[in-house]
This record gives C-alpha cells, structure tokens and sequence, in this order.
C-alpha cells in the first residue's frame, strides 16, 4: 500500500517537485543565489503577486476566473496615484485638490473596484453568463474607462508620479531594515484569506459552491449570494494589489496591472487550486507564487534570455494544468 | 390538531409547450407515509419542486398545517419543515461526510465553523440511523449507496415535519432498503409526514399507509393502502388495463453462435476475473448479480471502455478485438449505459442529434461529411416511430421527454447505427411501468430481428421475466448460467450470493 501512496503523491507533487529541482540547478550553476539579498528580493516582489493569487483564487474555487482581475489592478492603481499626489508636485492629475487623508483615496480606489465586482459577480449569478466570457467583456470595460480617466487633461495620458511618502512608506519602511511593510500586508491577507476559508461558513460554501452548485441550491445556501461576494472580495483584494503597486513604484500609469490575472491564476494551478472549483488551498496559492517568482528571479538571475523565460513559464502552466486533469481524472 | 399536516389545492404549472400540472392535489396526514404514484411525466417531481421551492406553481395554494405558505426556494421550504432526498445524488465531490450532511446550515462559534460540533453531531446522527459511515472520507470515494444513506441522514437530520423521499431506494441493496424501512417508520411514530415516490409496488405496499395516484399531470385518486391492489394501482397510472408486465417469449434462438466470450478478466484489481459465455442470435442473455458483482464493468469491458488482463472474443467465428469502444461500435455492438442522464443523453441537444450521436459520420456518406437533412431525416422518423417516442417533433430538446422515453431514443441511436449485439445496463431503471412494458417489446421485435441482447438488470421480475438465459456473477466471478426453465428467484439468488459470505447475510436479513 505504501508505494502506491508515494505514487500518488509524485502526481499530486510532481510539479513543485520538478521546480524545486529547477531551484536547486538555479542554485548550483549560480551559488550566489543562495544569499540573503537574494531571497528579500524575493519575498518582496513576491507580495503583489500574492495578493492577486489570493484574490484571483476565490473566483477559482467556484469554477469561475477573473480575466479583468489585471485591469482592475490597473484601474486601481491610476486611482490611487491621481488622488494621492504632493501637493507640491508639478504635474498633478487634479491641480487645485488639496492633500487628502490617505484613507479616502484608497477607500476609493477600493469602492471603484469592488462596484465592478459586483457587476461581475451579478453578471455571473443572475445574468448566468460564462465566467470566462463575462469578466473578459469587463477588463475591456474597466481598460477602456481606466484610460478615459488617464487622458483626461491636464493628464494628457501622462505617467502619474510625486506619490505621497505616506503611501510610499508601505514599500520604503524596511521592518528591522530588511523586510517592507508590503510583505506584511500580503501575510496578514494571507491569513485571513486562510481564515475565512476555512474557517468560516462564508468559506465553507465556497467550496460547496463550486463542488456542487446545484447542491448547494437545494440545501438552502444562497447560491448567488455567494457567487457575488466572491467576485467582491477577489476585486478588493486585487485593488488592494493596485495599492500596493502605486507604493512600490512611486507612480502609475493605465496598463498597470496588464495580464495580472495570469500570472495570477498560473501560481494558483502550480499550487493545486483546481480550475473545476471546489479544490484548493491558501498554502498552496502562496506555494505557488513562492515557485514562480524564484524561477522567474533565478532565470533572470543565470542569464536565461527574456523569451525564453516565456517560453519556459508557459510549459510550466500547461503542464500544471494538464496535471489538474489528471487528478481529477 | 389540523386532519392535514399538507395541503396542496388546484396547483398548475407550465413549462414552453407543456402542461406539467393541471390543478393537481395533495393531502398528506400527520404521522403517515403517503406514497405519490405514476409514470414518468405524470408530473410527480414536478409536484414535489414546487412544493420544495425549486419551481413555482402559477395557480393553486399549499397549506401547511393550515396555513397558507408561499414557498419561493428551497430555503423557505427547509425553514417551513419541509426536507427532501432528492432524486439525483448530488453530492460535494471534494468534502467530506460531516460538510455534506450540514451544508447550508454549518454550526458556528462566533464566526467561526464549530468542526468539532459538527462532527459529534455527526457522529450522534449517523449512529442514530445505524449508518456506518467514516466521517472524514470525501464524498467522492464513498459508495452510490453510502451517499444515498447521506442524503436520507441529511433529510432526517433537517428535524421536518414533511420529508419528500424522492426513489430513495433507487441504488440501496434489499438489506439496506429494509433499513430505510426501519427508519421511515420510527419517523412516522415521531409524528412526521412522508411523501414517498417509487416506482417499486411492492415496497410501496410495504411502507405506504395512503397513496396519491397521478396520470399526465392530473391527479388520478387517493386511495388508503388497503383498499386498492397493486394491480389497480397499475391501472390507474396508465389509465388503461395493464395484463401482463411482459410481452410473451418467443422462441426466437437461432442456432448461431454470434458472440463467444472467453476468459475475460479485468486489467483492474477486484473486478471480474474469468469470465466466459455464449450469445446466440436472437437470444437475451440476463446478467444478474447483486451491486458490486461487476457486471456493469464486465459489459463495459466487452465494449472496450474498460481494460482487460486476458480474454477473447470470438464474433461469428471470427476473432475480434475491441480495445475502444470504436472499434466495438464497427463490430456492431451497442452499448446503452447504466447512467442514462451522465452517460446516455446529451441534454441540451435535440432528440434529433442525441438520435444520430453514433451514426452521423456513417449517414452522412459523402467524403466532407456534408448532413443532407432530408436523406437522414426520414430514418430518423422512422426509428422514433418505431420505437413509440413521445415527443412533439424530433427537434425537441431531449431533456425535457420522460425517462422511458429517453430510454427509447438511446435505443434509436443504436439501431440506426446497424448494430448486432446491444448491450443494455440496467434497461428500465427510472422508468414507469407502462414505458417498461414498451422497452420489453422493443426487446422482443428486436431479437426476433435476429439481433442479440445482453441485459445487465438488477430487477429480479425483469431478469426472470425477459432473459433466455441468465448469467450470474458474485464478487466479480462467474457463479452459474441458467437456462430460463430453470430459473426462479431463489436459484438466482443462491448462486448471486455463492462466493460471499457477506452476501449471504445481506440476503438472510
């Protein structure tokens, strides 16, 4: 019995297991790699990126996806940016709006996004439309407005900057001058995301949604209700993301966020989440942006040439995704 | 105390085309079991989902205890005392047994999921109805019948005054049947009312105090149990006279040998193992055995959907492979599946394609593949003449025929694509009787055609009632062939039960 049980795990691991392997080749052609700098880098880039892959997997547990997630991060990040500028900065976005408390722009920026959650999630629940379809009608919507509010003079399209240091702070101020304020937050959402799904009925039927819709229906749980707070809560995390990105570069412009959605989803699917619904963990979301950005950092790191490092992250997810068939076989 | 814990009065409701219900009725007492009869499209689920909240009835009224209740989802209906199992299992594949007995309603602690409540009272649940099931284990590895004690755990655990039990025994063994027996009569005592559908008369007469009859979407009579036979009972369903439950045995064997299997054994574990028999043409060969005798695998191993370790087939002297099921389907088998609605049916395509699924490429014989629909049509029509289905046209959409009907289109599927050996798994399951009785002459005209049947069944009067010759398997063996001079239920049963010795409890209970 024990060998098949080994078996099994191979298939259910075989994925993080070959790229921990392609860590280790990282490591050995590189041993530089191995240091402390190196792996803050790490973390740090890896915080954004968690932050979409814990949002983006709430709409994957219920069989659904979120191809405006990207565009949402970019709407929010242009948001955040044209409300919270120096006041003493020469371009401004808006030149006559006085320092507001930082709080307002990023309740905002957050409202903004989660209205269009909301659209997605009614679209999806009442108006039955595909997830696929739906949300990638949106990212056209919510890309086309972003831009309209971009070009607005005096903008004029520009790159928004002069972020203001009280927003800035969250990437700058280094906890025991190593780690930023942003990895923090992506554990504290971590956590709670961890919390919520499992320990909550919210979360619960989360899974029971998108294991068994139908099911769910006749056991009383509010089905759309569900589903509409899903896409709620993945677009708050999202913008929340956006935020974050606004601290991390000191500005902003539309195509922030562009194809965020897919490194997103990938990291989820690398980490176990089914695509089907109903199957996976926070752990392994947070596994898989880990995987990702190393190999993504230890390509880059060896010298591997851009485009091949598309190449080779595309191998990754389908392989990743042909695996989840496999085990739902 | 109200003589009627439920009421429902002059209820009607549409869909496009048809009228499920015409101002149907229900009185249910409290305390009964209260059996609701008919064929398949007599409307009885129908009833039964807009009495849960899943449809609504355009005209008419539901009192319970009374009270006039308006129920808009099921959510109302669980919160008024109204549960259902339901007639699909529809389990959450990847959660557990505690998670799919309280979905909906999870104890909290503060707002946190109390797992450890929820878990006892699992346990006192389950222990309670002698159901001995590991707690853990996801819904996905348990058994139909372990998910079937779930859904009726899950209806009692709800504390209803009503509980639809919607053929709750259509995957349960004759034991675990008696059990649900057991249960439904202490919910009685406790003053709880039952509506129980089965299309089983002897289990109705068994378990029912009062019994609803429907016809078309009308309602028929309400009779006390001891006042009508079962023969009346058939008779009301189908509104005509119901003589024989099966059409007459012809002598319709020829002398060849058609199919001659040997030695088939799984390339799986536990499953059958040296397996070897004849089929005549013109002959219906019965495969009897009890759940989890294998049958349903070996039959899908001769059609090439399952892996064999060993074994040949022989067709007309010739050997044969089939190692997928094109290549069985281009030696003529056919195969109708147990699972009708996940394996058989295309729901949302229109009687007309589900009819040609399998002979399409070969109808449409130009190179390009071009369908001329009037070549084609008119072997459409003739096949679902043939074979009685009722419909209004071929383009309507194949969800929406009753079961038997169903049933017939997936036999018109396969005699259009010229088998010679049709392969049928559980034939009748969810279908009425008046659509069985059309399933067994359809049978009948076929063998006498010269074609040749295999018939998994796990109904005994239909075993005994249709085969030439039956087969039976135990645990994945074969125990005996009987010829059908010489078989009767309790011989069918000795040797279904040969080589297991939990079986045999099972059997003596």
């Amino acid at each position: 019995m024990k060998t098949i049980d080994i078996k099994k795990i191979l298939i259910d691991k075989a994925l993080v297991i070959v790229l921990l392997f392609m860590i280790i080749g990282i490591i050995i052609i590189e041993p530089s790699f191995l240091q402390w700098r190196v792996f803050t880098d790490i973390i740090t880039q890896s915080a954004v990126k968690m932050i979409c892959a814990l949002g983006l997997m709430f709409p994957l547990l219920i069989g659904g996806t979120d191809l405006a997630g990207g565009r949402q991060v970019g709407l929010a990040a242009v948001l955040i940016a044209s409300l919270s500028q120096m006041a003493d900065y020469s371009n401004r976005f808006w030149p006559n709006l006085p320092e507001l408390p930082i709080i307002l722009p990023i309740f905002i920026a957050l409202l903004a996004v989660a209205l269009i959650g909301a659209v997605n999630g009614f679209m999806i629940s009442k108006l039955k439309m595909a997830p696929f379809i739906a949300t990638f009608g949106m990212s056209t919507i919510v890309y086309g407005i972003n831009c309209l509010y971009f070009s607005k003079k005096p903008n004029n399209s520009q790159p928004i900057g002069g972020i203001r240091e009280d927003l800035r702070f969250l990437s700058s101020y280094k906890l025991f001058g190593q780690i930023s304020l942003l990895v923090v937050i992506a554990i504290v959402a971590l956590v709670i995301v961890w919390f919520v799904l499992n320990k909550t009925v919210f979360g619960k039927n989360i899974y029971i949604v998108g294991g068994n819709a139908e099911a769910a229906k006749v056991s009383g749980v509010n089905v759309n209700k569900v589903i509409i707070s899903v896409f709620i809560i993945e677009s708050c995390l999202v913008g929340l993301a956006g935020i974050m990105e606004v601290a991390r570069t000191g500005g902003a412009n539309s195509s922030y966020g562009n194809a965020y959605e897919f490194d997103a989803i990938s990291s989820c699917v690398v980490g176990g989440v089914s695509l089907s619904g109903g199957i996976g963990r926070v752990s392994g979301a947070a596994i898989g942006v880990i995987i990702f950005t190393f190999i993504s950092y230890g390509l880059a790191f060896i010298g591997v040439n851009a485009n091949w490092q598309l190449v080779i992250k595309g191998i990754i997810i389908c392989s990743a995704v042909a695996l989840d068939m496999r085990k739902n076989a | 105390m109200e003589e009627y814990r439920l009421k429902m009065s002059n209820i009607s409701k549409s869909f496009p085309g048809v009228k499920a219900l015409d101002k149907v009725q229900l009185e249910v007492r409290p305390g009964s079991v209260h059996a609701l009869i008919g064929e398949n499209g007599a409307g009885k689920s129908t009833l039964m989902k807009c009495l849960f909240g899943l449809y609504h009835q355009e005209e008419g009224e539901i009192a319970l205890d009374g009270k006039n209740v308006d129920i808009t989802d099921p959510n109302t209906a669980l919160k008024l005392g109204i549960s259902m199992i339901h007639q699909e299992l529809n389990p959450i594949p990847y959660r557990n047994v505690v998670d799919n007995i309280w979905v909906g309603r999870f104890v909290k602690k503060g707002v946190i999921v109390d797992e450890e409540k929820m878990k006892t009272m699992t346990e006192e649940l389950l222990r309670d109805l002698e159901f001995d099931i590991p707690l853990e284990t996801l819904a996905k590895n348990l058994s139909v019948s372990q998910l079937q004690a779930i859904e009726i755990a899950k209806a009692v655990s709800y504390d209803a005054k009503v509980i639809i039990m919607d053929e709750p025994t259509s995957s349960l063994t004759v034991a675990e049947t008696k059990h649900l027996f057991k249960i439904i009569n202490r919910l009685k005592s406790e003053g709880r009312s039952i509506i129980y559908i089965s299309h089983k008369m002897e289990e109705i007469f068994e378990v029912a105090d009062e019994i609803t009859i429907m016809r078309d979407g009308q309602y028929v009579g309400k009779w006390a149990i001891g006042d009508i036979t079962i023969d009346e009972v058939i008779r009301q369903m189908v509104g005509r006279d119901m003589e024989e439950r099966f059409p007459p045995a012809e002598d319709t064997i020829q002398k060849e040998v058609l199919l001659k299997v040997e030695d088939f054994t799984s390339a799986e574990e536990h499953s059958f193992e040296h397996i070897s028999f004849e089929l005549h043409k013109g002959e219906i060969l019965g495969i009897g055995g009890l759940v989890g005798a294998q049958r349903t695998e070996l039959v899908e191993a001769i059609f090439g959907l399952r892996k064999i370790s060993s074994g040949e087939l022989t067709m007309s002297g010739a050997k044969i492979k089939n190692q997928t099921p094109q290549d069985a389907i281009k030696n003529k088998f056919a195969l109708l599946t147990e699972e009708r609605r996940a394996t058989g049916i295309i729901p949302m395509l229109s009687v007309w394609d589900n009819t040609l699924v399998v002979a399409y490429r070969k109808l449409a014989d130009n190179i390009l593949g071009v369908i001329r629909k009037k070549k084609i049509g008119k072997k459409v029509n003739d096949v679902c003449k043939e074979l009685d289905v009722r419909m209004a046209g071929t383009d309507t959409l194949i969800k929406n025929l009753s079961g038997g009907n169903q049933q017939k289109v997936l036999v018109g599927r396969w005699l259009l694509s010229d088998c010679d050996i049709l392969i049928l798994d559980e034939p009748t399951r969810g279908v009425d009787v008046g659509a069985k009785y059309e399933i067994y002459k359809i049978m009948r005209d076929l063998v006498r055609r010269g074609k040749a049947i295999i018939m998994v069944s796990s109904e005994m009067p239909e075993l005994l009632g249709m085969s030439d010759k039956i087969l039976i398997m135990c645990e994945g063996k074969l125990s005996g062939i009987l010829d059908k001079t010489e078989a009767n239920q309790v011989e069918v049963m000795k040797y279904a039960t040969m080589f297991s010795n939990k079986a045999k409890e099972e059997v003596s209970e």
